[in-house]
């Protein structure tokens, strides 16, 4: 049975993930071959997904990473990790 | 892409050497150790509080605690996950003191698989990665997932923006991994719909400038 647009938007995230039962993938791959549409907006939201993994988007604020450390070391100068006895069972 | 990260075993194994150092008293090492997942902790943090200053404060905490409670790490879950389940205990506990707490509002209607239409352009299949040094698209991209519903940009942060596996993201939120998904969909439907009409202007824009790269898919 052909798959409707519609149907095929619901299988967008887990085709794109590759998690779909190969049947169904399928289905979708045909209705994608004709569907300019749905290809296009597969695309996109592949696109979407790749962007927001680059490093760029979620920068961390400038020095972070030195306050970070530097706060770090005002406990690593004087205190030991505590003993596993100590962690709340 | 569900499956969990592999883990390389030498680094692993390094890891576990640095912890043990820094058991046995070389306490510097702790640096060491948590260098390569600052950013990630950061944007954990950043996905709950919404606001930058604040998750500084609760990445700073949970590396904290993470020292202290270093001898509680048992080495059954990889210490990635370890230190980002910290974080979210950190960034979920000052919220709640701040009266402030995610509220899953979710209905079960809308996490239906559910209705909606996507945007449905067909000339916007580059990736304009190059075009990410304009603070245009950060922008846009920030504003868009910083608008989800509270559960939705937690599940899209972990999985998207860290790329975590949906095995590792269901573990984190203690969730399953078949409402990991459902969620994941409806996240990235959304996104789809607000971005794809901006990320098309700047993209045409962009393309006059010749600054597209084609990315070819895994």
């Amino acid at each position: 049975m052909a798959l409707s647009c519609r149907h095929v938007w619901n299988h967008i995230s887990e085709y794109i993930d590759n998690t779909l039962d190969p049947q169904v993938r399928a289905e979708v791959e045909r209705h994608l071959a004709t569907c300019e549409i749905c290809s296009a907006i597969i695309d996109s939201t592949r696109n979407i997904i790749i962007l927001m993994a680059d490093e760029r988007v979620f920068e961390l604020p400038l020095d972070f990473s030195k306050r970070l450390h530097a706060r770090l070391d005002e406990v690593l100068k004087h205190e030991d990790p505590e003993p596993l006895g100590m962690v709340p069972q | 892409m569900t499956s969990p990260a592999p883990v390389d075993p030498r680094e692993a194994a390094s890891e576990q050497e640095l912890i043990s150092s820094i058991l046995a008293g070389e306490r510097d090492n702790f640096h060491l150790l948590i260098r390569p997942y600052e950013q990630q902790l950061y944007r954990t943090a950043f996905a709950l509080m919404k606001n930058e200053a604040e998750a500084e404060d609760v990445v700073q905490d949970a590396v904290l605690k993470a020292y202290r409670k270093l001898a509680g790490f048992r080495g059954d879950s990889k210490f990635s996950t370890w230190l980002i389940a910290i974080t979210l205990n950190e960034a979920r506990a000052r919220l709640r003191k701040e009266n402030r707490a995610t509220l899953d509002s979710l209905d079960a209607q809308r996490e239906d698989g559910g209705d909606f239409t996507p945007a449905a352009l067909t000339d916007w299949r580059e990736v304009p990665l190059a075009a990410l040094e304009r603070l245009e698209i950060r922008d846009l991209i920030q504003r868009a997932v910083a608008e989800l519903p509270d559960t939705y940009r937690e599940i899209v942060t972990l999985r998207d923006v860290e790329e975590l596996s949906v095995n590792d993201t269901a573990a984190l939120l203690g969730i399953s991994v078949s409402l990991v998904k459902v969620r994941l969909h409806r996240a990235r439907m959304m996104l789809q719909k607000k971005l794809v009409p901006h990320l098309k202007l700047v993209g045409k824009k962009a393309s006059k400038a010749r600054i597209f790269g084609r990315l070819s898919w895994l």
